[in-house]
């Protein structure tokens, strides 16, 4: 069981908990991820470490009330308990040598990408990031990511806040300007993944994206997450979450992302009915 | 009196009963069957059914026990050697290891030894003495071992290590234990509540169970020596799914195996919306491979309503590599074999992404291959397409890459599996130990067991040396 210790709204349908896992936290590097279980009879979900705490023992984990599961886990309140949580899964994210990296970040990636900003922040790496959401409700961690950013940009789809448009056009700009941009580090919706490394492809910028396939066990057993790189089927719990941008095959994850919608919408909408909280 | 030729019968769920539920299909001896059964044991001197069994089990000791009535006595004795015998009666392939060498069946059907096992355990259980008969072992203990995967190889290490004085702990990643016995033998076969209960007398012999700890990730193996443990076993089974290597393998409907059995199994995706996890199946299901897990998989979907459910393999039947009573059953139950047939290309809507059918090829039989079976040889011009919702690719999978990859100085032979000696399960590293699947590749429930057992006794030398007991 792993304690609620602290929960926030950090938009209407986002969310942050902070759970007591010591293990996890201890262990955890930035880019990896947990799988939770709320209950019997519940299913498992990755969500990406987005903090740690390793002297209070803590995790940070920050979510997208999309589905069943998260908008159950939405109604949980600070003291409840997470019946099985396991982590910190996946590979710690690969920056290489690069000095120059811009961090793009759409959605809930916003809190995904903070502890990659935070980590090259920490060794002395020149980060801009640019952060971009359909409007300013939406948008959050902007504090958090500016004092560990040398440059920092926002973007609104409908230009309720910071700069009208797409997050891809601001790191056009900057991949114009700055040639000495080494590494692009893209965390988001798939379809901004997919610009953002079609764009730097044609800048010839190494480009990282954290995928978000179906995952069951997430202990490279069952090979649910498996995605096309490079023409090469790799799996998304061993090998990744990351992977090279300029080799996935995008299409191709929607596509198997896609797999249970019908049923994942059959399950949330007879959960909403259930849940006053919900409606 | 002559001896019975044939084995007793095991009563059995009709198939058309049964492809509609999911309680399990092999109803298990009567005290009148058992009694039957055990009249037919020899009680050779020299048994060599004995060293059929990779657990050792004193066979005709504990025979001769169910002949005399006293069921107790007779659990008492298989367990000295092993913990876990309601599974082992239900899943180990008994025709290949204990009664392939039984005396019996040189001229005869041997003695159903796995039966008189599976017997045994559940009038323990359905009397409710299991607890009572709990083995005392001494408080004091000699030292802490960390074992990581609460599956067959790991319980069983468990087990022999509890036995011999040791406080054992096991982490577990998935959220359950039993491994394999619970994620991918499917309820029909071995019921979870029966796991239960024998996972439960480990804890009753005083075996530590954490689940949602990844050895390797959770907590590293050196860190583990760090909090005191004096050796590690790590048996931590299946990984990465082979996938069929043909052109179409990503559509979605496309499962391993193991994907497919633990949503139906671990996350009883068969109560899908009343559990959250689905499984999509349609109405026509295709397995390709002819294992044990294919059965599974044949049988699982026809329970899940498939309409046509297809075992697609590239050899003939003889050479199938599941047990004959399992390809017997999934027959019965309306399983369609369609053999000396490879599959070529995975066809999908590429506009949905999902599978729609699958273009395959007629094979004969050629010259023995590597492994002694006849090479299967496509015959040009025979390719034809099936029509189907769902592909599952049960062709075997590769050791779990997790632990090899967090432990560097860990030899790993040319499949991806940690190289052990196969006598004492040693690694390279000293204090750690391995077997099961994650050592060997792929292989059955009771191999690992063999495994988790020797392992647990060179473990026990190891510690006693090093410790200076002997």
């Amino acid at each position: 069981m792993f304690k609620i210790l602290k929960k926030r709204d950090v938009s209407p349908s986002v969310k942050l908990i902070e759970v007591e896992a010591p293990l996890v936290a201890n262990s955890a590097k930035s880019g990896q991820f947990v799988v939770l279980r709320l209950k019997e009879g519940g299913e498992r979900i990755p969500l990406t470490i987005a903090d740690k705490n390793k002297a209070a023992g803590t995790l940070t984990i920050v979510f997208q009330v999309v589905g069943k599961t998260t908008q159950e886990l939405a109604t949980y309140k600070e003291g409840d308990f997470i019946k099985d949580l396991l982590g910190p899964l996946g590979k710690a994210t690969d920056f290489g040598s690069a000095k120059n990296i811009v961090c793009v970040a759409g959605g809930v990636g916003i809190a995904e990408i903070y502890p990659e900003v935070k980590e090259l922040h920490e060794d002395k790496k020149k980060v801009t990031t640019i952060i971009g959401a359909r409007n300013k409700s939406l948008l959050f961690f902007e504090d958090e990511l500016k004092t560990v950013s040398s440059a920092f940009y926002v973007t609104t789809d409908d230009g309720s806040y910071g700069r009208k448009g797409f997050v891809s056009e601001v790191l056009k700009e900057l991949l114009e300007k700055d040639k000495s941009i080494d590494l692009v580090v893209a965390v988001g919706p798939v379809i901004m993944m997919k610009v953002v490394s079609d764009l730097t492809k044609n800048y010839g910028v190494r480009t990282i994206v954290s995928l978000n396939p179906i995952m069951l066990d997430a202990t490279g057993m069952c090979g649910a997450c498996r995605v096309t790189v490079g023409g090469k089927t790799l799996f998304g719990c061993v090998d990744g979450p990351s992977f090279d941008g300029h080799q996935v095959d995008f299409g191709e994850l929607m596509k198997r992302l896609n797999q249970f919608k019908d049923e994942e919408k059959n399950s949330a909408e007879i959960y909403k009915l259930k849940c006053p909280e919900c409606r | 009196m002559p001896i019975n030729p044939k084995k007793t019968d095991m009563p059995k769920q009709a198939p058309e009963a049964r492809v509609k539920n999911f309680t399990e299909v092999a109803l298990g001896y009567d005290e009148a069957d058992a009694l039957k059964e055990a009249a037919r044991c020899l009680q050779c001197k020299k048994p060599l059914c004995v060293d059929g069994c990779p657990v050792n089990i004193n066979i005709p000791a504990f025979i001769k026990l169910v002949g005399e009535k006293k069921y107790d006595e007779a659990a008492k004795k298989i367990k000295e050697t092993n913990s876990l015998p309601a599974v082992c009666g239900r899943v180990c392939p008994q025709e290949e290891q204990c009664e392939l060498k039984c005396i019996v069946g040189k001229k005869n059907e041997p003695v159903g030894i796995g039966r008189l096992e599976r017997f045994v355990a559940d009038a323990e259980m359905k009397a409710g003495n299991i607890e009572k008969n709990v083995v005392k072992l001494p408080e004091k203990k000699i030292a802490k071992v960390a074992i990581a995967g609460a599956g067959p190889a790991g319980l069983t290490c468990a087990g022999d290590l509890a036995r011999l004085g040791y406080e054992v702990t096991i982490y577990e990643s998935l959220h359950a234990t039993g491994g394999v016995l619970r994620y991918g033998i499917p309820q029909f076969r071995l019921p979870k509540e029966i796991l239960d209960i024998e996972v439960d007398y480990l804890r009753k012999l005083g075996v530590n169970i954490i689940v949602n700890v990844l050895v390797g990730k959770t907590i590293p193996i050196p860190e583990l020596f760090k909090q005191g443990f004096a050796a590690v076993f790590i048996g931590a089974g299946a990984g990465l799914p082979s996938f069929l290597g043909v052109p179409g393998e990503n559509f979605a409907g496309v499962y391993s195996a193991n994907e497919y059995l633990t949503r139906i199994n671990l996350m009883q995706a068969y109560k899908f919306p009343e559990t959250d996890t689905p499984v999509r199946i349609g109405n026509r299901v295709a397995v390709v491979g002819a294992g044990n897990v294919a059965m599974d998989a044949a049988r699982c979907s026809l329970r899940l309503g498939a309409k046509e459910v297809y075992i697609v393999y590239r050899r003939s039947e003889e050479e199938m590599p599941a047990r004959k009573e399992e390809i017997e059953n999934a027959v019965e139950e309306g399983v369609k074999l369609h053999l000396l047939t490879a599959p070529v290309e995975v066809l999908g809507d590429e506009k949905t992404g999902r599978v729609k059918g699958m273009k395959v090829i007629k094979c004969k039989l050629g010259e023995p291959d590597a492994s002694g079976r006849r090479r299967p040889v496509i015959i040009p011009g025979s390719e034809y397409v099936m029509d189907l919702d769902t592909v599952v690719s049960a062709i075997g999978q590769s050791p779990n890459p997790l632990i090899p990859q967090s432990m560097p100085e860990l030899k790993i032979g040319k499949w991806g599996n940690i190289v052990t000696n196969e006598e004492t399960g040693e690694t390279s590293v000293a204090g750690v130990y391995a077997g099961g699947d994650i050592a060997t590749g792929a292989a059955t429930v009771i191999a690992a067991m063999g495994a988790g057992k020797k392992a647990a006794a060179s473990m026990d030398k190891y510690i006693k040396n090093k410790l200076g007991i002997s």
